[in-house]
């Protein structure tokens, strides 16, 4: 089952054609099942080192695509190759000895701590989950290192998650997912329910622990302005695609998607003297229930042709190592950052 | 650039955590502040208490048959509750009949939480099928009047206090199940238990580690109203002649045997009717109780 | 008493404090919060979890607690329609009551809660229009669906029979700015109206906001923890810091030169994407937590997670809150020697 690959050059994840449908509606009065697709045809690398941006709206799928990939939400079709190993032919119990190397970090830091646990339990947890071998005193230094990682102390260990504020709470939740010394790391939106005084705290926390121990980390969030900041590269997702995937400086000095284009064109600036010309995108994601043909994001696009309806458009490079799935090649985007 | 200011850090306040009283302790001050529960609370440990010493502090054995002090009323002569029909000691029976109430009523609520407790657990994790099937047959069994159930089942077994137990814990679990499916279905859906999903933990664990703890709670209260149902069940089905049976005392038969004296010695009746309705409604007051200190919406400053 | 109030504005709180009561004790939520607004005009109200700005807008709506649950003490004056000045604080809570929704509305930040989730947008709409005008419900519905075009919901005659889970998020905020315009307030309160929404909405909220304001010339409190919404739709602005006015002024000389520490790190930390750090940079983070507010800190709450922090000043005493420029005011000991160092 193993492919042989060479560790330190291959991707450490390597997600081909991954999809995930829903069925929903249907039941009892014979209304007919509808699907959906959360996730439709994705397919991306990550390697070992780098963090990856997940940008997208509510309603994209990014979450979906984080939690399939971890493979606790199965998906309909596709691989998901982690170190060379396609976690999607595993079973739960084949899946176990892999789980400490992949961890996930979670948004809400008041839901992802359970609330009967000390720190110390919680710390504990993965250790007594998986039946580790360990002496109590490796055990314990383990537990005392991830917590000093994230700036807590020993102690914290008899304390319960509701004595923590938000932002220490998140810092838990992450020293959670440390103590089994993960490879890789799925951030699912970790600083969005956090103030913004702490959430700066929070991403440079993410920063320093994977640069000391040299994580990988798919990073999902609504906020570009913190991918720009945390990604090496960058990948935009609008209803279960990924319609653009590039370098960070890329997409951000030469977008080549509309989608993004727009994204970037909404956030607000925090210089009050200056008026931009903004690019209003008109109305909502479409129901992912009756996504429109072709180009999804065709409804909103202010550059969409009649060609745009046909057919979806594939993700093709565009650049060195820069996707789009946009048909339009001479659009000059506006861009946050001169290229 | 930076003024240069004096560097005061008292404590890091990355580090500093807030003493908070544990929810429980909350939970308990609530419970205290409670006064119909507080008295439900006194009430039981009296009914316990005396059901436990009283019988060695009274003169008379339960079964001892007075014969000259027949329908003796109370407070005359030595007999302070009065007589049965038998000149059997009133008050003597009615502790000991105390017992097995309070010992069916106990070990029924055990048995029919532990049954509803992983039943629910079962239904309210799996959901989809299983839980379906589970609940729909949790369903089926409440639509059944109950009483009918037990007498049923009463009437197929030989009446102990063991089976008698096991009748009204068969036929009590139900609340329960529903309660902890109704808990476990909403905590699944919970980050933490992904999280523990996440380290590669089993079904199991995150059921009875993760999950259960979480709905204690509720657990203890539908626990608590059980005990109340219990012990009125096991009256009701002594009184009809199913249950615990004659010589022993049981304050659903000594309701029976009260019966044809209604006019003539009132006090058979009133006491045990007296007792049961203390037991039954101290341990529902008692479950209120519970059931507003517990409710953890308020733990929410 | 109330006559004093400024002519050129709408409302004009004074002195507003606001404690809970709570099972340890009385906890103060919000302390000498004064400010004034203007027709026409917006101000933004920032701060972070425990600011207290959620609860200073719940007060001029008289939306905290009754008494004993929580205590609410100062001034809310504000001129009514009919030209005359009243003090909210002490109104009546029947007059209260024909005042919102009326005078002064307020929309919130998560409208599925706001929104009977069992009647149609339109009946919900022409109730509220109802509520406070003697129309018969004909003329309601046809207002409703005037204010459905107004806040711009595309096919708004169809709308007007959907039920709030038909609409998306953005469309569910706008339904809600429709229901709290329909007698014209003359102030709205926007409490993080856009925080529960995508960016790509949130834009569009806004825009439409301003646009409503210019047309109908109301003044709109607006509360947000974003920064960025604060620069975009905001004409002034007024920080606030455990329960505290910390800053207040324009918009431009307070986000482009912040005096209080604080405003300036939350300033900081906010990552942009004009400086979109692609090495990964660190972002100027404020150390520490938000005080908890049954703990405050002794003298300037904000001490402990100051940089320019003096021992034996602002660990003793709480600053005032003073006029550094015109219509610019700061609570903070060293603002001149900060404000000195950084020219």
């Amino acid at each position: 089952m193993t492919i042989a690959m060479d560790d330190q050059h291959g991707p450490i994840l390597d997600v081909q054609k991954l999809s995930k449908t829903y069925s929903v509606g249907g039941g009892l009065f014979g209304r007919s099942r509808q699907s959906v697709r959360a996730i439709d045809d994705v397919s991306f690398q990550i390697r070992r080192g780098e963090v990856l941006g997940l940008v997208g709206e509510s309603g994209s799928g990014k979450s979906t695509l984080g939690r399939t990939v971890l493979q606790l939400t199965e998906p309909t079709s596709g691989s998901v190759l982690f170190n060379g190993v396609d976690l999607t032919r595993l079973n739960r119990r084949q899946l176990k000895p892999l789980r400490p190397k992949m961890q996930l970090i979670f948004q809400d830091p008041f839901a992802s701590l359970n609330p009967r646990m000390t720190v110390g339990r919680i710390l504990g947890a993965p250790f007594q989950i998986q039946k580790l071998r360990l002496s109590r005193a490796e055990r314990d230094e383990r537990v005392v290192a991830a917590l000093g990682a994230v700036g807590l102390t020993e102690h914290h260990l008899d304390r319960y998650p509701h004595e923590f504020s938000g932002g220490q709470r998140q810092r838990i939740g992450i020293a959670r997912s440390l103590v089994m010394e993960p490879e890789f790391l799925v951030a699912d939106e970790p600083v969005s329910a956090l103030d913004v005084s702490i959430q700066a705290q929070i991403v440079n926390l993410l920063l320093e622990i994977k640069r000391k121990l040299d994580l990988t980390i798919l990073f999902i969030t609504h906020d570009l302005a913190v991918v720009g900041h945390i990604s090496d590269r960058v990948a935009v997702m609008y209803l279960g695609r990924i319609v653009e995937l590039a370098d960070t400086r890329a997409v951000f000095s030469a977008p080549r998607h509309p989608y993004t284009e727009a994204l970037f064109s909404a956030i607000p600036t925090l210089d009050p003297t200056v008026k931009r010309n903004r690019i209003l995108l008109k109305g909502d994601i479409p129901s992912p229930l009756d996504p429109p043909s072709g180009c999804a994001f065709r409804t909103r696009c202010r550059y969409a042709l009649p060609a745009c309806a046909e057919a979806v458009p594939p993700l093709r490079e565009v650049g060195q190592g820069h996707l789009s799935a946009c048909i339009r090649e001479d659009l000059n985007l506006a861009a946050p950052l001169a290229a | 650039m930076m003024v240069k200011a004096v560097d005061y850090l008292e404590e890091d306040p990355v580090l500093t955590v807030v003493k908070q009283p544990r929810s429980a302790n909350r939970a308990w001050q609530r419970f205290r502040r409670h006064r119909l529960a507080m008295f439900g609370v006194f009430m039981i440990v009296l009914l316990v208490l005396a059901t436990a010493v009283g019988p060695h502090l009274i003169p008379f054995d339960d079964l001892f048959i007075d014969i000259r002090n027949r329908f003796a009323p109370p407070l005359s002569g030595a007999h302070v509750l009065g007589t049965d029909p038998l000149g059997r000691d009133l008050a003597a029976r009615l502790l000991m009949a105390g017992r097995i109430s309070l010992t069916v009523g106990f070990a029924a609520m055990v048995i029919s939480t532990i049954i509803g407790t992983v039943i629910g657990v079962v239904a309210g994790f799996y959901g989809r099928i299983v839980g379906t099937i589970l609940m729909r047959f949790v369903d089926a069994i409440l639509c059944f009047p109950t009483i009918f159930l037990v007498l049923a089942l009463a009437a197929l077994i030989k009446p102990s206090v063991v089976t008698i137990t096991l009748i009204i814990a068969a036929t009590g679990w139900m609340e329960v199940a529903r309660v902890v499916e109704s808990q476990i279905r909403t905590l699944r859906e919970r980050d933490f238990a992904t999280a523990a999903l996440m380290m590669g933990a089993s079904d199991r664990y995150i059921m009875f580690r993760e999950l259960i703890p979480n709905a204690i709670g509720p657990i203890v209260v539908a626990a608590t109203l059980c005990i109340a149902r219990a012990i009125l069940m096991e009256a009701y089905v002594s009184f009809l002649g199913y249950g615990i049976q004659p010589p022993a005392a049981s304050w659903g038969n000594m309701l029976n045997n009260a019966q044809q004296y209604l006019g003539s010695a009132p006090w058979l009746a009133i006491f045990p009717g007296l007792m049961i309705t203390l037991a039954v409604t101290s341990f529902n007051f008692i479950g209120d109780g519970l059931r507003d200190a517990l409710d953890a919406r308020l733990d929410v400053s | 008493m109330a006559a004093d109030m400024d002519a050129s504005s709408v409302l004009d709180v004074r002195n507003l404090a606001v404690s809970f009561r709570t099972d340890r004790g009385e906890v103060p939520a919000v302390h000498d919060v004064s400010f004034t607004v203007k027709p026409g005009e917006t101000l933004a109200l920032v701060g972070e979890s425990g600011s207290g700005k959620s609860v200073t807008s719940l007060a001029v709506m008289r939306l905290t607690p009754p008494a004993p649950q929580a205590s609410l003490t100062g001034s809310i004056l504000f001129r009514g329609r009919d030209g005359q000045v009243r003090d909210l604080a002490t109104l009546a809570e029947h007059e209260m009551q024909a005042m919102r929704g009326n005078e002064i509305s307020m929309i919130f930040q998560e409208p599925m809660t706001s929104l009977n989730p069992v009647h149609r947008i339109g009946d919900q709409i022409a109730e509220a229009v109802r509520y406070h005008r003697k129309v018969d419900r004909q003329a309601a519905l046809d207002r409703a669906e005037e204010l459905l075009v107004l806040v711009g919901i595309p096919e708004p005659r169809k709308r007007l029979k959907s039920y709030p889970h038909h609409l998306s998020g953005g469309m569910r905020q706008r339904v809600m700015i429709a229901m709290a315009l329909a007698c014209d307030p003359s102030v709205l309160i926007a409490d993080e109206p856009t925080t529960a929404l995508d960016v790509t909405v949130q834009a569009q909220i806004l825009e439409l906001l301003k646009e409503l304001q210019e047309r109908t010339g109301m003044a709109v409190v607006f509360i947000t923890h974003n920064l960025g919404v604060v620069a975009e739709i905001a004409d002034r602005v007024m920080v606030m810091y455990a329960g505290r006015i910390v800053e207040r002024g324009g918009v431009v000389p307070l986000l482009k030169h912040p005096l209080m520490p604080y405003t300036h790190g939350l300033l900081r930390s906010v990552p942009r994407l004009e400086l979109a750090a692609f090495g990964q940079a660190k972002l100027e983070a404020i150390r520490g937590n938000v005080p908890d507010p049954t703990r405050m800190p002794q003298g300037c709450s904000f001490h402990p997670r100051c940089d320019h922090a003096e021992l034996g000043r602002c660990d003793r005493t709480i600053p005032i809150l003073e006029e550094a420029e015109a219509d610019h005011l700061v609570r903070c000991h060293r603002w001149r020697a900060i404000a000195s160092v950084e020219a």
